[in-house]
């Protein structure tokens, strides 16, 4: 028997508290589809959404940007647990099925082996609540974890009351508690027109919904509609700034553009309101996709990085399955479900089917009875938030916070300026930026992030992302495409760290536990040389010797 | 084709080749640094930035000479002075004032704290603190900063760096290094140095020199920013790392992975369940801050030989090459291990440093399953070998 290194991971591999066969993340027409689908075969299924998500988090703007509108009773867990349950009847046919529902539980990472994770004994996911963490391992995965708003800053958009239109639905129909009477949408695609159909619905006011286009993008009924209920249309405008007293939202100042997306002097108009909604798209929501390592591509007229999948749902790593919006989202899911549910039932079908619960035969004969599972791509997305994105610049400046946590200002970030606590300058500092950095290789995301800071901060990025990116693309030239996807990390929810540690460790973890390697000679004195320094565990005294 | 070579070509854009990089444009050399991705990316730019090695044979020269870096390469490296060493047991407190001792040895100043100045200096510390050092030398720094600061300032010297060029090949002709293969196109070189972390035995072995390495993963984790304390530089309870300015907790520690890199290609940065167990270490170290969010981890790849000491030496044949490598622990000396081994390139021995405990030579009689035998070896090749597929 040879000696293992005891300080190593080796034989300290983490254990699941619990082994699912089919664990389905995201509790949405998809999610619930699917894992109905593979209990209806006999799958033992545990079905996990994080809402309703604690006003803590809320008020980090995770998972969804909430703006500080939220009414004091998202508080009441209860409460939001009775409505969350209520606004989505589907999950009782889940809880008919069998399917073991979990709600309130935050799916905050994914951990796969690979060669250099050999230590893990299986794929595994990292659930937590507000008290505690806990792993459960899976054979099969299937990841709906549906789509984040993209957000595009303007003067004052930290005010509260700046919302993304999950945000806001989240709030108005999950939740009943959003706390705004008079809402501004930004956007008049299907997903503006939607989000400002669902305000009227819950009783609140449209005060405006603003489009940088000279027409209204969406649906001709659906706009008609709206107007004829008195929503006011600002076609051909930009968002200058959000204005109000002590942090809140009073008003919007609008600018009307040219056909270049340009405002014209002098005829700007202010909009009062307590809320501005950011409606003009969404984004898969593909963070543990990424940390499975499923492989992603760049798809513009499905929101960008998108899961491969194949006729299965099934992704590149062959036990997880995406389905819904994160497997590519497509303004016709907006007012189809019926999409999101095929997508869901195909990929429970797949994950039943891989797992031996039904004979392929008859998985085939299933598949596809309903709505084809794919909607037919239309016009991409990006070229839409680039003119939005460049009509902001020109309406409200450089000086504006693309990165809120980290306050990192669009120039900032193009000019590749350190932050501004650190109160550096010096004349190498100042000619260096984007542009010089750019002679070195192309622009990769992750590499500004760590030089600005832009989306370093508690809400990990969600805000300010996508519109780093775009602006990224703006002011090098290139194609948002070409940026490659910056990394997710776990934690992929910000939890406390006393929520996240292990209540109980393994002896051999907590005994053999050193800072480094805890190699004698590494940190030996080299005047005396051969002298030992073994960095004690809780076995070992500290040993120095010369032996 | 043979692309414009330099004078000296240094493979592995990492914090000891680049910092080479600059001292050699410092002293008017022609350096060309080339790297498989971007500069410092991997574990340069990931670590805990500590900077407090007097035990080294450059810890002097680390000490003198990271108060004047933020002046001398013009760029920002956030450059803090001073160590706080926190204990919560017996152990764990004879271990510190060995730390310090050993700086004391070297002529720097210290002093014990009881629990109360402890908490005075660090008001997250708990009751489970029974002590710590104050130590008036060492302190810490912003890796991903202070990469791209070398790099920066190579360039500003009128160095060059080519990213995304991954070397393929060494050229040897009469007993020399003459150019370097990359996908790139070929450089020319008169002086070849190879500082490329856990690949650096992968590229001695095209030369026929046995260098050896274990490479390994180690994972970190990141709060969101409290407070600032007024040392930064605080560690213990098996944990290193510092509060950055900003004011976020960045700490690492525990168990390492041993695995094995076959090829030039980095193998993933995978963080594991262990992220929670050092959650669990900081909460302990830090209980006024067991409420505080983690918001990121990651991990890095690093390296160890044998004894854990780098090797920084002048290959006798080929003689025109220098390997490099710091054994996992590479960014705090970084200032004073690019200055010798610019000095290795320049004058062939390093004025400052006794270079002799360094020497690639003294693993001339180590075996070749030397990781075998210290149990430094992946759990798969573990279990081939438990299989009997030794030998």
């Amino acid at each position: 028997m040879r000696g293992v290194d005891r300080r190593s991971i080796a034989g300290k591999g983490p254990r699941a508290e619990r082994h699912v066969p089919l664990v389905v993340v995201g509790a949405g027409a998809a999610g619930v589809a699917a894992a109905v689908e593979a209990a209806r075969h006999g799958v033992e299924t545990l079905l996990i959404d994080e809402h309703p998500v604690d006003n803590d988090m809320m008020a980090m703007d995770v998972p969804l940007c909430f703006g500080q509108r939220m009414q004091p009773a998202v508080r009441n867990r209860a409460l939001m647990l009775e409505r969350v349950v209520e606004s989505n009847p589907a999950l009782a046919g889940a809880h008919d099925a069998g399917v073991d529902v979990q709600l309130g539980t935050y799916v905050w990472a994914a951990f796969v082996g690979g060669p250099t994770a050999q230590e893990l004994p299986g794929p595994m996911l990292g659930l937590a609540d507000e008290r505690r963490s806990w792993l459960v391992s899976y054979d099969r995965l299937i990841v709906a974890a549906g789509a984040r708003d993209v957000l595009l800053g303007f003067a004052g958009w930290e005010r509260a009351g700046t919302l993304g239109a999950s945000g806001a639905a989240a709030l108005l129909a999950r939740y009943r508690a959003l706390a705004a009477r008079r809402l501004v949408v930004i956007g008049s695609g299907a997903l503006g027109l939607h989000t400002a159909a669902l305000a009227l619905e819950h009783g609140v006011e449209v005060a405006g919904i603003v489009e940088l286009d000279e027409r209204v993008r969406g649906d001709r009924a659906a706009a008609n509609a709206l107007a004829a209920r008195g929503v006011p249309f600002f076609t051909a405008h930009t968002v200058r700034a959000a204005r109000g007293c002590v942090g809140e939202i009073e008003s919007v100042v609008l600018a009307a553009v040219d056909g270049q997306g340009r405002p014209i002097t002098r005829r700007d108009r202010e909009v009062a309101c307590d809320a501005v909604c950011v409606a003009v798209g969404l984004v898969p929501s593909v963070e543990l996709l990424h940390l499975v390592g499923a492989r992603l591509r760049f798809d513009g007229p499905r929101g960008g990085w998108v899961p491969d999948v194949d006729g299965w749902m099934r992704t590149s790593v062959p036990s997880v399955f995406a389905a819904g919006d994160c497997a590519g989202f497509h303004d016709a899911m907006l007012g189809a479900p019926e999409i999101a549910h095929e997508q869901g039932r195909v990929a429970g079908l797949g994950a039943a089917t891989s797992l031996g619960a039904l004979d392929r035969q008859e998985a085939e004969q299933r598949r596809y009875v309903g709505a084809a599972p794919m909607p037919p791509a239309s016009a991409d997305p990006f070229g839409h938030w680039q003119a939005w994105l460049r009509s902001l610049i020109a309406a409200s400046g450089w000086e504006v916070n693309v990165c809120q946590c980290e306050e990192v200002t669009r120039r900032e970030l193009v000019e590749t300026r350190p932050p501004r606590y650190l109160k550096w300058d010096s004349p190498q500092m100042s000619a260096r930026s984007l542009a010089t950095l750019l002679r070195d290789g192309p622009v990769n995301q992750d590499q500004i992030k760590r030089l600005t800071r832009a989306g370093m901060g508690p809400c990990q990025s969600r805000r300010c992302r996508e519109q780093v990116g775009l602006l990224l693309a703006h002011s090098a030239g290139v194609a948002v495409e070409h940026i490659p996807l910056p990394t997710f990390r776990p934690p992929v929810r910000p939890l406390p760290l006393n929520v996240l540690w292990p209540p109980d460790e393994p002896n051999a973890m907590r005994e053999d536990w050193v800072s480094w390697f805890g190699i004698p000679t590494q940190f030996s004195p080299h005047w005396e040389p051969g002298m030992v320094l073994d960095e004690p565990t809780a076995h070992a005294r500290l040993i120095v010797s010369d032996e | 084709m043979t692309t414009r070579g330099a004078a000296v070509v240094i493979v592995g854009a990492g914090v000891t080749g680049l910092s080479a990089g600059w001292w050699l444009a410092r002293a008017g050399v022609d350096v060309l640094v080339l790297d498989k991705g971007i500069v410092g990316w991997e574990a340069s730019g990931r670590n805990g930035g500590g900077a407090t090695h007097v035990y080294s044979p450059f810890g002097l020269e680390e000490q003198r000479l990271w108060p004047q870096m933020d002046e001398l390469l013009g760029y920002p490296t956030e450059h803090q002075p001073f160590r706080i060493g926190v204990a919560l047991s017996e152990t764990q407190l004879a271990l510190a004032r060995r730390w310090a001792e050993i700086g004391e040895a070297r002529g720097f100043r210290w002093e014990l704290l009881d629990r109360r100045q402890l908490k005075e200096l660090v008001p997250i510390v708990g009751d489970n603190a029974i002590g710590g050092t104050y130590l008036h030398f060492g302190g810490h720094a912003n890796p991903q900063r202070t990469v791209q600061a070398y790099a920066w300032a190579l360039q500003d010297l009128g160095g060059r760096i080519l990213q995304h060029t991954t070397v393929t090949g060494l050229v040897q002709r009469g007993g020399r290094v003459t150019a370097v293969e990359t996908t790139r196109g070929t450089f020319g070189a008169e002086v070849v140095v190879i500082a490329a972390g856990p690949q650096t035995g992968l590229f001695a072995e095209m030369l026929g020199v046995a260098l050896p390495l274990a490479p390994a993963r180690v994972e970190m984790i990141a709060t969101e920013p409290i407070p600032l304390m007024s040392v930064g530089g605080v560690a213990g309870n098996g944990l290193y790392g510092r509060q950055t300015l900003r004011g976020n907790l960045v700490y690492g520690g525990g168990p390492h992975e041993w695995i094995n890199v076959p090829d030039m290609a980095t193998p993933e940065h995978r963080n594991t369940p262990l992220v929670r167990n050092l959650a669990r270490r900081l909460a302990e170290l830090f209980p006024g801050a067991a409420h505080v969010r983690m918001i990121r981890a990651w991990s890095g790849l690093v390296e160890n030989t044998p004894d854990g000491l780098p090797v920084v030496d002048r290959l006798a044949s080929p003689d025109n090459v220098v390997i490099a490598t710091m054994s996992s622990v590479g960014f705090g000396l970084s200032p004073a291990s690019g200055r010798a081994i610019a000095e290795l390139v320049q004058h062939g021995r390093c004025s400052f440093a006794d270079l002799g405990a360094l020497a690639l030579a003294r693993f001339a009689d180590t075996p070749e399953d030397w990781r075998e035998r210290a149990g430094w070896i992946a759990t798969r090749q573990e279990l081939e070998l438990a299989a009997g597929g030794d030998g």
